[in-house]
């Protein structure tokens, strides 16, 4: 018989529920009977959408992670936010006019920034948020796409910023002009494009398409993969 | 002598050209500007609410920057940046209380020392010496009148003045070690209005034409500054006919060293007068 595990005391939206201490808060939340229609995704820490917020026993200050990379605590008092209701500038990203200024077209409030540092406080990736803010600032897109790469946009940054920045919608912003402008171009991809484009591959799609559940199943088993080391 | 020196936004954004210059014409006299590893936009404005330290943290963090990475002094070129980074140290210096406050908030970092001292790249030269300024210059200025322009940053408040408030001489001084026939405008120190430029031009555009007209009636054919926000105001808002060009003193200090200038963010180009006064002619030959 496996031995019965330890326990935790936690509050979910102030209500008590006794939870395995293993868990995860993601864990503990289905454990305790919530279901999640939405804010989990891919349950791994890679997708952001899980943000959970959090104050733990006998602290005063409210702490943020992501609720699949987080064990429960004996005490801890939590919230989910499986959405930040943040603006989003709208754009053509085939049409802009790049310059040193268009982030600040865009998002003129990262001039506000005041370098209080509670973005990289916030992120749950741990990332230099407030450089690639001020990178961005500086009209550097290159080094803010650089520093904002592993941004998961979870959006917990821009909840925290006492200047309302929405950092998470500057990240993909830069990056996208980065990648558009200024990134070197694969020639491969554009080859690979046009090969497409030329139908190349259409056959082996419909072939996919129209295979039963089982042909699939065994093309899946038999793909080739990368031997593990 | 190499020191360690503070860019700004505006530097890397919207006024290359006098970055580039400046670059350019210390390097002719032997001064290495070394950029800081780490900045940050220092507010553009000093906050004046007494009980504001939030917008005190950035120019402080900048600082900290400047004190680990062993400078003593740090050097500014734009002039929002000298007044703002300078009004924040003061506001330290003066006030241990509100350091201290400040320490314990940058939780993460060492704390700031309060010992730096920030420098206008126009001290720098001043302490280079101008008589040493005048023995680089390779294509005198002769010829060429120009009205000194300060505006408020590099003066007011007063703690913070690089030079006699009331009635500077630092600009006049450079200008006359590289041959230019410096023309006195009584409006030097005027505001030119500063960032009305955004929602209300027209305080602007009244405040350049004054500025403007007072040098021009002086025989002025040219203006020489050093701050950015200035030089957008009374370069972009001058409407009437016969419009002056401006300058930024390093760009005219990189044209005495016989080094190239780009003219490309002026709205008013400099070139037909320069070539009228057969300067641009003088460097390209040297080349």
């Amino acid at each position: 018989m496996a031995t019965k595990p330890e326990m935790a005391k936690i509050y979910i939206m102030g209500k008590e529920h006794q939870v395995p201490k293993e868990l995860t808060i993601m864990g503990a939340l289905e454990y305790a009977g919530y279901k999640y229609i939405r804010g989990a995704g891919c349950r791994a820490g890679f997708c952001g959408a899980c943000s959970t917020i959090y104050r733990k026993k006998g602290e005063y200050k409210l702490y943020s992670d992501l609720a699949c990379q987080t064990l429960v605590q004996d005490g801890m008092r939590l919230v989910q936010l499986p959405f930040v209701p943040a603006v989003k500038a709208k754009y053509d990203l085939g049409k802009l006019d790049v310059s040193k200024n268009t982030v600040l077209e865009y998002y003129p409030e990262i001039a506000r920034c005041v370098t209080c540092n509670t973005c990289n406080k916030t992120c749950p990736q741990d990332l230099e948020v407030m450089e690639f803010i001020q990178a961005a600032l500086k009209g550097d897109i290159e080094k803010s796409a650089r520093l904002s790469f592993d941004c998961i946009q979870c959006g917990l940054c821009a909840v925290r910023c006492p200047a309302d920045i929405k950092h998470y919608h500057v990240g993909q912003l830069v990056r996208r002009l980065y990648g558009k402008y200024m990134s070197k171009k694969s020639k491969n991809l554009e080859k690979r494009l046009k090969e497409m484009a030329h139908g190349k591959y259409d056959s082996e799609i419909d072939r996919l398409t129209r295979a039963s559940k089982e042909e699939l199943r065994q093309i899946y088993k038999s793909r080739d993969i990368e031997a593990a080391k | 002598m190499n020191i360690l020196y503070y860019p700004g936004c505006t530097l890397k954004t919207t006024a290359t050209s006098l970055e580039e210059s400046a670059l350019k014409a210390t390097q002719a006299l032997g001064i290495e500007l070394v950029e800081l590893k780490d900045w940050y936009c220092c507010g553009a404005v000093f906050s004046l609410s007494s009980d504001d330290l939030m917008h005190q943290i950035a120019p402080i963090r900048t600082l900290i920057n400047v004190q680990e990475e062993g400078g003593d002094r740090v050097v500014t070129i734009c002039d929002m940046c000298y007044n703002t980074l300078k009004q924040a140290n003061l506001l330290m210096k003066e006030n241990p209380d509100k350091l201290k406050t400040i320490n314990a908030f940058l939780d993460e970092q060492v704390d700031y020392k309060g010992k730096v001292r920030v420098y206008h790249l126009l001290e720098l030269l001043k302490e280079f010496g101008f008589n040493e300024i005048k023995k680089k210059v390779k294509v005198k200025l002769n010829g060429l009148k120009v009205a000194p322009y300060y505006g408020c940053m590099l003066l007011r408040p007063r703690e913070v003045a690089l030079d006699d408030p009331e009635n500077p001489g630092i600009l006049e001084e450079l200008m006359k070690s590289l041959g230019v026939e410096v023309v006195e405008n009584p409006l030097k120190t005027e505001c030119c209005g500063s960032y009305h430029t955004v929602n209300r031009k027209e305080i602007v555009e009244k405040k350049t034409k004054q500025i403007v007209s007072s040098a021009r009636e002086r025989g002025a054919e040219a203006l020489v500054l050093s701050c950015p926000l200035c030089h957008f105001n009374l370069d972009t808002r001058q409407l009437e006919a016969g419009r002056l060009p401006i300058f930024y003193f390093t760009e005219l200090m990189a044209l005495a060293f016989g080094l190239e200038v780009d003219f490309s963010e002026h709205r008013v180009d400099p070139k037909h007068l320069l070539e009228e006064k057969g300067i641009l002619k003088k460097i390209r030959v040297m080349r």
